[in-house]
């Protein structure tokens, strides 16, 4: 019973390569005995083997094949025969006798010192004579020559005969007359329940695979289904896929959407000024260095928003009203008309901020967005990446809310484990260096920056002074220690491959 | 940001008491310095750059010592006056106006000294000084030097005198071609007719700042006892406190400060001056920014271990410190101090609405409905090649570039995304096809409209490519993605030098041309080292949201 489950689900390649195979039947036989195509009976093989009807060997040969010169020799007869028949009747010197044989140098001189060692030559006033021995040798075919002429098909190495092994190693010696090449072959041999198998006869009129037809017309039934093998593996086809780094880049936008954010929008070419100047970033901060930021050529220069520049030049030059000392030094516009791409999100709040009026507070406010750095692409550098950032404007906020958002925040991504250390930016009063407790690496990492808007920066963009607590934060590192990615250009280098196959994020 | 080295052992004797190794490198991260790694007896430190007063090992370990209780509180710093005087000029009014001096006696300097002397000089002006700029320090043997000193320029033809490691004596103008240091800093001086020198009443040249020192007088050796300082600049507050860093890290080294007597044309100063400064703040508004409930006691408790004298009202800021600018300042160090691990992690009960952005809201639908598709979604730069943009394109479209790209493949902004999608293809040509994929891009042009004289729109683009790709293909696409998303269009025929003649149309939408979709022309797609054909769409998504 057994046996006719599988004969009935054999497959009709199956069915035509089953009863061709006995014992170590080679894959070229059983092409020829079914008219099937050479990967054909390959698939049917494995299928069969899988089945356990049938067990597929691939061995290797060392085949000795004709080489160059033998393919010649074949045809026009080996040096030492052309060498003889030339001097058959007539001695002749060495240079008539390459002449006559069209011999190569190397040849002439191979064969006389083989034709001597067989006493078939004699030299005699510069010329050569045959002996009779030599006229006997010519007479006979050599053991070479029969050799030769079965290497047409070739011949296994490890199984040649005496003759044929004396052959071999003389011819061997000699320039590209014989070669060996290893030979790999695919033989199959039926099992015992493969024969079994074999000898069930299958009912003709079963169903290989059902059409609209046959369930128009109802042919099938009475009939039989051939059976299929569920446990099969299965050729993979590709689906539509979201970029890995947009599917995280979405559940971290969801949880500050829940937490009651609104999303910013904004530019990624910015003024200094919106970038640093209003963030009270001093004129002469290294952060503005040409090796850090980008700065775009032409236009060079933006313009200053008016409602604001005068206000931002106070603050930096005397501390205007916001109860600081400022920087205390003369502000520069054309500085702050510099055009870059933007270096942090905090861009974005800072603009965010000065469109915001009293009676909007309290207001949350985030973006999951790409920043820029002046950075050469390195495994762990990138001069694109994607900044989290997230304000608070809230007049009734305070230090423990920072702690209390970002901990909630990075809980969410997996790291329950968050330390705030102080840091230092020239906006923020705490600053904060966010770094949370790798958990595999078992040691503290920095995910970014946070800290409150100084009033210096909220003042002359709100007009008041209230609290604003900001944070801006890495990303790629998280999505890298989900994805066990080590090298950071891998997020972002577009290889099919990994995009059809990489597993979704699953937070 | 600068980092310091720091000898374990020496560093434990300046705290003055031994700390276990794990609690060591927890103290120095929560006062606010970041530990790079404690190593064979060398501790090595990367300091913010508002705290120059902890560039040293001396600065370093008297914040630390306080931080961690041991020695709490205002430091007093011992002046002597050393009667001796600093003649500034007039002629460097123009040139370097300014300098703060001063003089410390008897230190006993060994190489190890030396090193950290000339390394805390060096990470000030690279931070606090902004690479010379702003501040440029010297520090002389001050027994070669014969008083009174004068500050003054020259003609550069004039100077004259044999820079620091150097074989020879050459001029002022020679200095900055030949010396290194020239080189390094000559632009600090670069248009000036006169360049500013310190000299003594021998006539020896000390230096010419901010470039070099003199090699004869101007060169600490393991023989210096007693050491002359000179801070020179633009603004006389920030080398006041630069100069107090240096003395007050020397006298911690061992030295006797000095004060010295600046005769300005108009005025006469004396410097250092040591003394803490007042910073009145308020309590109640730095316990509610902190959300603590501080009192004054506490307060005191708190800033002293940061280093700070308290009197009733206000802080006393010690003159070393560079970064208090505001009572918020106060607040930062008295959250420090608190330990910003005691902060207790609140979320307040504040109903606010969140909401996604329409753009992105757009976005994520046209990533549903081409997901949906079967199509791939990519990321890719919006930093790219002229190459890409334009030359594989056989296009001749303006870009913006970018005034100081370090990579030569990413100097321009792109233009339109098309290229991004073949690029990938391009990536990906071993890999199994058909290949359809899409992405997210922001391009960029100029126009004057806008404050930044640059227009900024977000596109999507598709390139599909496959041995039977035709633009019938890539436009069931689109209107697969347009019928989605519930907008009608009409295509016209348009020409595009990237397309095939006749096999690109211009997508409109309510009289708005927002896409382009066609057939790549095979010029393209062989200039890429593909084979197969492609079609693409590019759809402005920006401008698509004004119709939904």
């Amino acid at each position: 019973m057994h046996e006719k489950k599988i004969a009935e689900s054999l497959h009709p390649l199956e069915r035509a390569v089953l009863p061709n195979v006995s014992r170590a039947t080679l894959v070229t036989d059983i092409v020829k005995k079914t008219d099937l195509q050479e990967v054909e009976v390959i698939r049917a093989l494995q299928w069969l083997e899988n089945k356990s009807l049938v067990s597929v060997e691939k061995t290797e040969k060392e085949l000795v094949l004709l080489d160059k010169n033998g393919i010649f020799y074949l045809e026009n007869g080996l040096p030492e025969r052309r060498f003889l028949e030339s001097i058959k009747k007539e001695a002749y010197s060495m240079k008539e006798i390459m002449e006559i044989a069209s011999l190569e140098s190397d040849e002439l001189n191979s064969c006389i010192g083989l034709l001597k060692g067989k006493a078939a030559v004699l030299l005699e006033k510069g010329k050569v004579r045959i002996t009779d021995n030599g006229l006997k040798i010519l007479e006979k075919e050599m053991l070479e020559e029969i050799f030769l002429k079965r290497l047409s098909q070739g011949l296994d190495k490890h199984t040649l005969k005496d003759e044929n092994k004396f052959a071999y190693d003389n011819l061997s010696r000699r320039k590209g007359v014989i070669q060996t090449k290893t030979i790999k072959s695919v033989t199959a041999s039926i099992t015992e329940i493969g024969k079994k198998v074999s000898s069930v006869k299958i009912s003709k009129t079963f169903i290989d695979s059902l059409s609209s037809s046959m369930i128009k017309d109802g042919s099938f039934q009475g009939k039989d289904f051939r059976r299929y093998d569920v446990s099969i593996n299965v050729p993979k086809i590709n689906a539509g896929r979201k970029h890995f780094v947009n599917q995280a880049v979405r559940y971290i936008k969801q949880i500050w959407l829940d937490l009651g954010f609104k999303e910013m929008e904004g530019n990624h070419v910015q003024t200094s000024f919106w970038d640093l100047d209003a963030l009270f970033v001093p004129q002469d901060h290294p952060a503005r260095d040409v090796q850090d930021t980008f700065y775009i050529k032409d236009p060079k220069y933006g313009k200053l928003p008016k409602a604001f520049e005068s206000k931002v030049r106070e603050v930096h030059e005397n501390g205007g009203d916001t109860g600081s000392l400022g920087w205390g030094y003369k502000w520069s516009p054309e500085i702050a008309k510099e055009n870059l791409l933007r270096t942090h999100t905090t861009v974005l709040s800072a603009q965010t901020i000065s469109k915001l009026k009293m009676e909007d507070l309290p207001a949350k406010f985030f973006s999951v967005k790409k920043v820029y750095r002046n950075e050469s692409l390195g495994w762990k550098s990138l001069f694109e990446f994607i900044q989290v950032e997230g304000i608070v404007i809230d007049p009734d906020a305070n230090f423990k809310h920072l702690k209390g958002y970002l901990k909630n925040f990075f809980a969410k991504m997996g790291f329950p484990d968050v330390r705030l250390r102080p840091g230092h930016f020239p906006y923020t009063e705490p600053s904060v260096e966010v770094d949370v407790f790798h958990p595999i690496k078992k040691q503290w990492i920095e995910f970014g920056g946070s800290g409150i808007f100084r009033p210096e920066l909220t003042k002359p963009l709100l007009g008041t002074e209230v609290p604003v607590l900001a944070w801006g934060l890495g990303m790629e590192r998280t999505i890298m220690q989900y994805y066990g990615i080590t090298d950071i250009r891998d997020l972002y280098k577009n290889d099919m491959k990994q995009l059809r196959e990489i597993p979704f994020w699953m937070r | 940001m600068p980092t310091i080295q720091m000898n374990h052992e020496v560093f434990e004797k300046l705290v003055g008491k031994k700390l276990p190794l794990e609690t060591l490198k927890d103290r120095i991260s929560m006062l606010g310095t970041d530990l790079e790694k404690i190593e064979d007896n060398v501790i090595d430190v990367e300091v913010f750059p508002n705290r120059p007063d902890m560039l040293s090992e001396q600065g370093f370990a008297r914040a630390l010592s306080s931080f961690i209780g041991v020695k709490t509180g205002l430091r007093k710093f011992p002046i002597k006056k050393s009667g001796e005087k600093v003649i500034i000029e007039k002629s460097v009014s123009k040139v370097r106006p300014y300098t703060a001096c001063a003089i410390v006696k008897n230190l006993k300097f060994n190489n190890e000294k030396i090193i950290e002397v000339i390394q805390l000089q060096e990470k000030l002006h690279i931070t606090y000084g902004r690479k010379r700029k702003k501040v440029a320090i010297g520090i002389y043997p001050f027994e070669k030097i014969t008083p009174p000193i004068r500050f003054k320029a020259l003609k550069p033809e004039d100077i004259k005198f044999r820079p620091l490691e150097f074989p020879k004596e050459i001029n002022g103008r020679q200095i900055l071609s030949q010396h290194p240091t020239g080189r390094d800093y000559g632009h600090l001086l670069e248009g000036m007719d006169m360049y500013p020198i310190f000299v003594d009443s021998k006539d020896n040249i000390l230096s010419m700042p901010p470039i070099i020192n003199s090699h004869e007088v101007g060169k600490i050796s393991d023989e210096t006892k007693d050491v002359f300082i000179e801070c020179s600049g633009f603004d006389f507050k920030v080398l006041h406190i630069c100069l107090n860093i240096i003395v007050t890290a020397l006298h911690d080294m061992g030295g006797e400060i000095q004060s010295m007597e600046l005769v300005y044309p108009d005025k006469t100063i004396v410097t250092p001056n040591l003394d803490p400064w007042n910073m009145p703040f308020k309590l109640d508004y730095i316990n509610k920014w902190l959300g603590l409930d501080l009192d004054e006691k506490k307060v005191k408790v708190l800033l002293e271990k940061m280093g700070y004298g308290y009197e009733k009202g206000h802080a006393l800021v010690p003159a070393y410190r560079a970064d208090v600018l505001h009572p918020l300042d106060l607040a930062e160090d008295i959250a420090i101090s608190y330990g910003y691990e005691n902060f207790d992690a609140i979320i307040p009960n504040v109903a606010t609405i969140g909401q996604q952005s329409k753009i992105e809201v757009l976005k994520d639908r046209i990533t549903e409905s081409l997901v949906g598709l079967g199509l791939i979604e990519t990321s890719t730069y919006n930093l790219t090649s002229k190459t890409q943009q334009n030359e594989n394109m056989l296009t001749h479209i303006p870009l913006i570039e970018l005034q100081n790209s370090i990579s030569t493949d990413f100097d321009v902004l792109r233009n339109w995304v098309t290229p991004s999608m073949i690029e990938v293809l391009a990536n990906n040509k071993h890999h199994e096809y058909p290949q359809e994929v899409f992405g997210f891009g922001t391009v960029f042009k100029k126009d004057t409209k806008q404050e930044t004289g640059i227009l900024e729109n977000e596109r999507v683009g598709v390139a599909i490519t496959s041995e039977d790709v035709d633009f019938t293909r890539v436009l069931q696409v689109f209107d697969s993605m347009m019928r989605s998303l519930g907008v009608e269009y009409k295509v016209e025929e348009t020409e595009h030098d990237s397309f095939i003649p006749g096999r690109v149309g211009r997508v409109i939408v309510k009289g708005k041309k927002i896409a382009y979709i066609g057939e790549i022309h095979p010029e393209v797609i062989r200039n890429w080292k593909l084979d197969y054909p492609i079609g693409v769409f590019e759809l402005n998504v920006t401008e698509l949201l004004e119709f939904i």
